[in-house]
């Protein structure tokens, strides 16, 4: 196909006014011809008044024609001479007249009634937090009645992708964490002497505390995006509305069998990253200060009371079911378009890590005197 | 003439040529040896039963899809060997209705259609203000709609707004896949009676996947049949019924085919 001519308009005198080649929105794209012709019609001094002379057009379309319509101030000049075939696009516009879109209220981010809607919103999340509890409460209740029909298949898994494909990046996190933290104590000990204690931090710190935030961290940036990516697109597909429709409760299908399965996979998890995490500091203590392998094995059980280690897989548990439920909880509430999806998950992932971490900060003040 | 598809035409270029077409998902083949042309200024209905590929010929008429083998020239451009700024190029001058809309979902229904025009990144404002509004009010959606969201739409209104998103940049070359399914017969009308004065104002190509029968009827200049993995007749709708084919007697022959050739506009 060759190349459309460019628009033009050529002023004639101070009465006439010749539109010739393709006024179509293809040949008006091209680079600078719109400056062009919005200046040329600017200089035309009588707008209405002149003869608008459109023959010399030789092809026009509705962007083409709503752009000389705008030009003479949506409305037919009195002298226009218009080629039968373009009758139509002109007609259409006068017809249809001034089409306008009503502008919605503006809201600056600094405006009280945010702060209204921010408050209504928290309030709401939490009275649903706390309904998804209750129904969690009902639905394991019906659970344990009728344990013989319940979702096995889910919940099991839910435990091969939460627990069982997890197993790889929580081994790398916790040896590298392993490693530094061991590194790091290590040299400050070296300095008064007290290399032995190492294990004491150690294995205090990565069996009460780290192994368990770790793990937790990262199962919450990984199923818990997930969970909330999957109930939002089966948002977005109608799928939780057929599964309504057909008598499947969310709460009992969707939502109990993944706090289940995050329950049950997050204590594992924790028992691995603690082992990977034990494993890369005895290594880093090895090569840093030479306490052998044998050493640090034994004197394990007595540096760090076993009620540290029932503390870190009940910490297990508790994460495990919060991340489930958060995640579901703001996965149930996805609106069926693309942003609210990604929204959604951004606020599920965030949400769940800072009520993570929350939830560890009640556990060290309820659990001071134990273990020590 | 008669219903053989490997004749050309006399005369006239077409604007969309398909040689020798042949398309394979791993070892299922969909079309083998497809020839099809399409002149300007056609409407032109693909028909053909549920999984023969209809809408992926469709898909590789804009470029979305590629052919295993054969070549997809439209607009006198090869669609798999021409570059990529060609192909920009070329994007621009057509415009295709998807079957579910494909709005952009988070964008107001205003928005999706003054999309493509923003995107040229020249046109003015205001332009674009009304020329979007115009387009929305020709495919039957008032200013009021303008600013709601496609979550918040009817099924028929998703349609609508799919079109005058289609149509935004007035395109010479307009795809439609299953324009009238899920509309009610009064929406199908209308739609019909719309792409039937957009075709005869704008001198519009249109190549579309329906199954319905009185918008096959009302609207086709001709009926390309897709079965077997090849076109086996294309021709004027009023020739193609006569066809002896067993896909043809059971699509067009029912009795709902019969009751639609018989409120066929008389030419």
């Amino acid at each position: 196909m060759s190349q459309a001519a460019s628009p033009t308009l050529h002023i004639e005198g101070t009465h006439t006014v010749r539109a010739a080649g393709h006024w179509q929105v293809g040949a008006l794209a091209h680079g600078g011809i719109m400056q062009v012709l919005d200046a040329k019609l600017k200089s035309i001094p009588d707008i209405g008044t002149v003869h608008w002379d459109l023959s010399q057009i030789e092809a026009l379309d509705t962007i083409g024609a709503q752009l000389l319509w705008n030009a003479w101030g949506r409305q037919r000049p009195s002298q226009l001479t218009l080629p039968p075939q373009y009758e139509n696009f002109f007609h259409r516009l006068q017809e249809t007249g001034r089409l306008q879109l009503k502008k919605p209220p503006k809201q600056h981010w600094y405006a009280l009634a945010r702060l209204k809607q921010f408050r209504l919103d928290m309030a709401d999340h939490a009275l649903g937090f706390i309904g998804l509890i209750g129904q969690l409460v009902l639905d394991l209740g019906r659970f344990a009645g009728d344990w013989r029909r319940g979702p096995w298949r889910e919940i099991s898994a839910s435990i091969f992708h939460t627990g069982y494909q997890a197993l790889g990046i929580t081994a790398l996190v916790g040896f590298l964490i392993g490693v530094v933290l061991s590194y790091l104590s290590a040299q400050q000990l070296h300095q008064f002497g007290g290399d032995i204690y190492l294990v004491n931090i150690l294995g205090m710190s990565v069996i009460r505390e780290l192994g368990p935030l770790l793990a937790a961290i990262l199962v919450a940036g990984r199923s818990g995006s997930a969970i909330t990516a999957q109930l939002g697109v089966m948002r977005v597909t109608e799928e939780l509305d057929a599964m309504v429709v057909m008598g499947m409760q969310h709460g009992y299908r969707l939502i109990m069998p993944r706090v289940i399965a995050l329950a049950i996979s997050m204590p594992l998890l924790i028992v691995w990253t603690d082992a990977m995490a034990l494993l890369g500091g005895m290594t880093a203590a090895r090569t840093e200060l030479g306490l052998t392998i044998k050493y640090f094995l034994r004197s394990l059980p007595d540096a760090v009371p076993l009620a540290n280690y029932w503390i870190g897989l009940g910490k297990g548990v508790v994460f495990g079911g919060l991340i489930a439920l958060v995640a579901c909880h703001f996965g149930l509430r996805i609106k069926p378009n693309t942003e609210s999806l990604g929204h959604g998950t951004t606020l599920s992932v965030v949400t769940a890590i800072t009520i993570v971490i929350l939830a560890d900060a009640v556990f060290a003040i309820v659990f001071t005197n134990v273990g020590f | 003439m008669d219903c053989d598809p490997n004749q050309p035409q006399p005369g006239t270029t077409p604007i969309i040529q398909i040689e020798g077409l042949r398309t394979q998902f791993d070892d299922v083949v969909v079309h083998d040896n497809l020839n099809l042309n399409i002149n300007q200024g056609e409407i032109v209905s693909l028909v053909g039963g549920s999984g023969t590929g209809k809408t992926v010929l469709l898909r590789h008429m804009v470029g979305l899809t590629h052919p295993a083998a054969g070549s997809v020239r439209v607009l006198g451009e090869d669609i798999c060997t021409t570059d990529p700024r060609q192909l920009q190029r070329l994007r621009t001058r057509w415009g295709m209705l998807f079957q579910q809309g494909a709005l952009f979902s988070a964008l107001t229904v205003f928005d999706n259609v003054a999309q493509p025009m923003r995107e040229l990144r020249v046109l003015p404002k205001e332009l674009i203000r009304e020329a979007a509004l115009m387009k929305l009010n020709m495919a039957g959606i008032g200013p009021e709609h303008a600013l709601k969201m496609p979550s918040d739409l009817s099924g028929g209104m998703i349609k609508r707004v799919a079109l005058a998103r289609a149509l935004a940049l007035d395109p010479e070359l307009l795809f439609l896949d299953e324009p009238t399914a899920g509309l009610d017969p009064n929406a199908s009308e209308s739609f019909v009676d719309l792409i039937r004065s957009l075709h005869q104002e704008m001198r519009l190509t249109v190549v579309m996947v329906t199954h319905d029968l009185d918008t096959l009827f009302a609207l086709s200049s001709r009926v390309a049949v897709l079965a077997d993995k090849h076109i086996i007749a294309y021709c004027e709708p009023g020739k193609v019924v006569e066809f002896k084919h067993p896909f043809i007697e059971s699509f067009f022959r029912g009795e709902r085919g019969l009751r639609a050739i018989e409120a066929m506009p008389d030419e």
